[in-house]
């Protein structure tokens, strides 16, 4: 059936946005922090990200051959999930466990659940947080000038000092991507100028994150400790990266506030209270399942429409 | 194919407790981390459903309708008891793996289910052989998912080394409670295709069996039965 039988009703909204384009725009916005988690971890960082890739693009190619489905690698998608997933992981992890966490990303969260626009969580951070449970001893060593350290996170929870000026630069130790503040900021304004990402989500995140460090973090207000608690870890590059999937975050402006609201409280709880330093993935990806249920209390009312209590007054 | 032959076959494969009619999954998810512990809790459901499926059967003519679920549960807490003694006693080292889950046999549903719907309705032998087909299915289930998630989760099987750790790293993830939903989801997919071909070969696995009633509307199994009166 040609697509000119699929018309709905007007009015129509003409736009250049397409899937493959808006991808683009996101992996330009990666582009900055992938360059510098490149320059900072070496040549293995650029491998494990370049078969992370490619594991991706050909889970997705191959399953989709195995159902006879129409083929979607043109839209990028699985680009930015595996680039997405590379930027998650550490610099030294094994490149066989790399294409795992690549096909558990686009066959079991995205293409089971019917592909994308479909998926009920962010493929990438599912994957990390299989990886993350698979092989843990890999997945938390992190390298750095071929010195194995604490993340400035995992320094800061046994009350060690911690250089803030590094983590905003991103000379630290972590996953690829997520060291450096600085990048990912110049990424996020990226996105926000091409109007893909709105402010909303990342927004109201930071904000109660920082909230919740100024009320539990345990310190009263310590801008450096403040600062290092947002620089650190897979904050940043959650807030603008990850949480605003457009498939796995709620559509209603109230939606986006209340889902931001729930980030920055279980980023909080995982980081204070919970068994590692670091808890942005889980965050998210539980935050994820929430998005039918908040979307479900946030619809708007429609034009002309009373509330259901008004009616009979 | 005789009645008894044909009751061991439906519970081993056509109605298969783990991957067709999905009854029992807390002890499936839950104890399935290694062969040997999937192996001792079939087995272990297998004895108390046979028993409870002959005495149930037996006294199927004395138990007044309106109370057999608890006159079923006494019958089946008794035996599970009894179950579980024996095991502390001979198998000590099973018992302390499978911990909560031996006295949690009692709500298995596997158990109930075939004593409202089997037991409770067919003279004994048949009884006895139904109860030994669901058993063997569930054994067959949960050591086939022990299986896998050992061999990716520990590189093992029945706590044999098959997988040298010099080159294999154990994908712990198996082991652990996501594991369990992983290998169950990828199992019954895989049963649902062998389900899928053996329906165009013209040969249906599931057929009806198992309909006392034909009351589809307050049937269980009315989801996936082949054999449903048009309406």
């Amino acid at each position: 059936m040609s697509d000119l039988y699929n018309v709905s009703s007007s009015p129509h909204v003409r736009s250049k946005d397409t899937s493959s384009r808006i991808m683009l725009y996101v992996i330009l916005a990666l582009l900055p922090t992938t360059c510098f988690g490149i320059w900072n971890f070496g040549y293995r960082a650029l491998i494990l990200i370049l078969v992370t890739i490619a594991s991706c693009v050909a889970s997705e190619w191959v399953f989709e051959k195995i159902v006879h489905k129409k083929s979607t690698i043109n839209d990028f998608s699985a680009v930015v999930t595996g680039l997405l997933l590379a930027l998650n992981l550490p610099a030294t992890l094994p490149w066989w466990e790399a294409v795992i966490g690549g096909v558990f990303a686009i066959v079991i969260v995205k293409m089971m659940f019917g592909g994308l626009g479909q998926n009920f969580m962010n493929p990438a951070l599912g994957a990390r947080c299989f990886l993350l449970i698979a092989f843990a001893a890999d997945m938390v060593k992190f390298e750095i000038d071929a010195y194995t350290g604490a993340t400035p996170l995992a320094a800061m929870r046994n009350n060690e000092a911690v250089n803030t000026m590094d983590m905003l630069i991103g000379k630290t130790a972590g996953t690829i991507g997520e060291t450096s503040a600085i990048a990912i900021l110049i990424g996020a304004v990226i996105l926000i100028l091409f109007g893909v990402i709105d402010l909303k989500i990342p927004g109201t995140y930071i904000v109660t994150f920082v909230i919740f460090i100024l009320i539990f973090g345990g310190r009263g207000f310590d801008p450096q400790y403040i600062t290092a608690q947002l620089c650190g870890g897979g904050l940043m590059l959650g807030a603008f990266f990850m949480a605003t999937d457009y498939v796995t975050s709620p559509i209603t402006p109230i939606g986006k506030i209340l889902f931001g609201i729930c980030l920055g409280v279980l980023t909080g709880v995982f980081r204070m209270y919970g068994a590692n330093a670091e808890g942005v993935s889980f965050a998210i990806i539980l935050s994820n399942l929430l998005v039918p249920m908040i979307e479900k209390i946030t619809v708007p009312r429609a034009f002309g429409l009373v509330k259901e209590g008004k009616k009979h007054e | 194919m005789n009645k008894y032959t044909e009751r061991l076959i439906n519970g081993l494969i056509k109605e298969n407790p783990t991957f067709v009619l999905m009854l029992g999954m807390c002890p499936t998810l839950a104890v399935t981390t290694s062969a040997m512990n999937g192996l001792g809790m079939g087995l272990s459901t297998t004895l108390v459903l046979v028993f409870s499926n002959l005495l149930i059967s037996l006294f199927r003519k004395v138990i007044p309708d309106g109370v057999r679920m608890p006159a079923f549960i006494v019958i089946v807490a008794s035996l599970v008891t009894v179950v579980e003694f024996l095991m502390k006693a001979y198998t000590p080292d099973l018992a302390v793996q499978l911990g909560v889950y031996i006295p949690l046999i009692v709500v298995n549903c596997i158990i109930l289910g075939r004593a409202e719907s089997y037991a409770s309705k067919n003279p004994v032998l048949p009884s006895i052989f139904d109860g030994i087909g669901m058993g063997l299915g569930f054994t067959f289930g949960l050591t086939s998912i022990g299986i896998i998630r050992e061999i990716l989760g520990a590189g093992q099987i029945f706590g044999a080394q098959i997988l040298s750790l010099e080159w294999f790293t154990p994908v712990t993830i198996f082991v652990m409670a996501p594991g369990a939903f992983l290998v169950l989801a990828f199992l019954v997919a895989i049963m649902n295709i062998v389900r899928e071909k053996m329906d165009a070969k013209g040969k249906p696995l599931a057929a009806p069996s198992g309909c006392l009633t034909g009351d589809c509307a307050s049937c269980s199994q009315s989801a996936m039965c082949t054999g449903k009166k048009s309406e």
